[in-house]
């Protein structure tokens, strides 16, 4: 009995062991392959570097151009960031907690938003990017990630803001708290974990859109990590362990943000998924 | 006041309110001043939402019945010659096909493989915490970091893929994988199952939970074993979670546009292409820009009639409303 535990034990480790080898190794390849020469990186693909080269790795981090990759990204997932959720949230108040005509029409009209994909939009988005005069402006990245990211954040919000329940409003009504105080200083840090979750998924969203940077912004200054992903591949097309480092170093932030904000990350996307 | 006592919801003193609650001191603010803040709070996403969602749909739709090159004036109407030119290309239908194609793959490979991880990390597995968060970690890369990754391991000689078939005595893989018309799909398939199927597994893990152990013990006592368990108790109280996993696969699906682009650009010769890479080389590279609204509207068809159909008949039972796409494949 106890050997049949042990050996079913043993088989459902091995199972999960080889999952993560599907997984983990390519990251691994990436990492060590970065540390070797192209020539190794060809001769000896799998065991570690005869010597370990840092120079793929410290070459880019001297480069001023994978910083600014990094900056531009940064900063237009923090303007999208602030865009998405200060517009939603105000958007999901009234549709939360107002009464008014249409206000179900207006929710349902956001909700549409999510069966948009985004491919449908991009080229007509360009060309009224394009006669806004918002190419190459950051602004033509962030307002319309922004736009496309209220229907999920809006969902999210609303069903947050419905749980806070009404007496606390009724409450600070009688103590002469008009609406917008309400909705500034009670309902918002009341909500600030569901704000952490949207403001989350939000940053994810934009630091990964490839898309729409790739078409608006032609001036390399305002290149974005995934188009400067793409870029440099294209450019050092054959010093595959250069490339590979530089994909290493671009998963960073993200994986760091990962560890930081797993739970807000994993909860949003469940509760988005699912929640009507 | 009894309004007072039995605190009805916000909504409801809104609405109704048939004695006015002599504290509160603007009842007149229920009319004009109602209306304002309604639309002050509602304003910014509105405007944004309608500019930059709806109206790149609404222009596309136009777009698509001229023959355009997207500069100079658009006068050359031209009805649905666009859509009946797409229909006549043997590419474009390909395009469809390869959307299926990823569609039934993601369904009867990845969903399955995505339930079984979550199966295995829901049982008391030493480490499940740090499998859990490793098998998710692919999700958050972007999809041009994966690919650039990826299109290394695949490279023809030099890549790990190649050395690897090699070992494993699979001489005629070598060099084929993504610059092959007949394996370039399934590689392109293996990719996307590493990058999505953590985000599949974090649904089911989250849909297991919600099960009651008390009903599995039930099952347990009856006499059914693990496999009868699993498929008489836990599949079908998963059902909600399972049908949302299928219809965010088929709406990111039927979009892919970076994790292919990057890696093949839709080649060799179109077997790799999408209908979002057609849309974007009409588009971006040959500038056929009415030709490719044409593909975007029908992108946009096939999106909007299927999640109608999809949540009408399908999801009803499970939830009212709408569900996110969360940009999963």
């Amino acid at each position: 009995m106890n050997a049949r535990r042990t050996a079913r034990g043993l088989s459902l480790h091995a199972v999960v062991w080889l999952i993560a080898a599907f997984v983990v190794v390519p990251l691994i390849y990436a990492v060590i392959s970065g540390f070797k020469s192209t020539g190794e990186l060809t001769t000896n693909p799998f065991g570690l570097p005869e010597q370990w080269k840092i120079g793929n790795y410290t070459g880019i981090l001297g480069d001023g151009m994978f910083w600014r990759q990094i900056a531009n990204s940064a900063g237009i997932a923090i303007g999208t960031t602030v865009c998405t959720v200060a517009a939603s949230a105000m958007a999901a108040f009234v549709l939360a907690r107002y009464a008014f005509r249409g206000r179900e029409l207006f929710y349902t009209l956001f909700t549409i938003g999510l069966m948009f994909p985004f491919a449908v939009a991009v080229l007509p988005l360009f060309l009224m990017l394009r006669t806004f005069g918002l190419l190459d402006n950051p602004l033509g990245v962030i307002l319309p990630q922004a736009a496309f990211g209220l229907p999920m954040t809006i969902v999210i919000l609303r069903g947050f803001f419905r749980t806070i329940p009404a007496e606390i409003e009724e409450a600070a009504t009688m103590d002469g708290c008009g609406k917008l105080r309400f909705f500034w200083k009670i309902l918002l840090p009341m909500a600030r974990p569901a704000l952490g979750t949207v403001s989350v998924l939000s940053v994810v969203a934009s630091w990964n859109n490839f898309f729409l940077p790739l078409l608006v912004f032609n001036d390399p200054k305002w290149q974005t990590i995934p188009v400067g992903v793409q870029q440099f591949q294209g450019q050092y097309s054959t010093d595959f362990a250069l490339v590979l480092a530089y994909i290493v170093l671009a998963m960073v932030p993200a994986l760091a943000f990962y560890a930081v904000a797993e739970r807000q990350l994993i909860g949003g996307l469940t509760a988005g998924a699912t929640k009507g | 006041m009894p309004s007072l006592v039995s605190t009805p919801t916000k909504e409801r003193t809104e609405e109704a309110a048939p004695t006015p609650a002599p504290r509160q001191a603007r009842p007149r603010l229920r009319g004009w001043g109602h209306w304002v803040s309604v639309a002050w709070f509602l304003v910014p996403a509105l405007v944004l939402f309608l500019v930059f969602v709806l109206a790149p749909i609404v222009v596309a739709v136009f777009t698509g019945f001229f023959k355009w090159g997207g500069v100079g004036p658009m006068d050359d109407f031209v009805g649905f010659a666009n859509y009946t030119k797409l229909f006549d290309d043997q590419v474009f239908l390909g395009d469809l096909g390869r959307g299926l194609y990823l569609i039934v793959l993601s369904i009867t490979v990845q969903l399955p493989f995505a339930l079984l991880t979550a199966v295995l990390l829901n049982q008391k597995l030493r480490g499940r915490a740090v499998y859990r968060m490793l098998f998710f970690a692919p999700y958050i890369l972007s999809e041009v970091v994966t690919a650039v990754l990826f299109t290394m391991i695949f490279l023809p000689g030099a890549g790990m893929a190649d050395h690897l078939a090699g070992l494993l005595g699979l001489e005629g893989l070598r060099g084929t994988w993504l610059a092959d018309p007949s394996t370039v799909m399934p590689t392109l398939f293996v990719v996307m199952i590493w990058k999505y199927f953590g985000f599949h597994m974090m649904l089911f893990l989250a849909g297991l939970q919600s099960i009651p152990t008390e009903i599995l013990e039930a099952a347990s006592i009856d006499g059914a074993g693990p496999w009868q368990r699993f498929r008489h108790v836990t599949l079908p109280l998963l059902g909600p979670t399972i049908r949302i996993s299928v219809f965010l696969s088929i709406i990111g699906s039927i979009q892919l546009f970076d994790l292919v682009w990057v890696m093949t650009a839709g080649g060799p010769n179109h077997s790799s292409e999408t209908m979002a890479i057609a849309m974007f080389q009409f588009g971006f590279k040959r500038y056929q820009v009415g030709y490719a609204s044409a593909i975007s509207v029908v992108l946009f068809m096939i999106s909007l009639v299927f999640s109608l159909f999809y949540q009408r008949y399908v999801l009803r039972r499970d939830l009212s409303g709408a569900v996110t796409s969360g940009g999963a494949r």
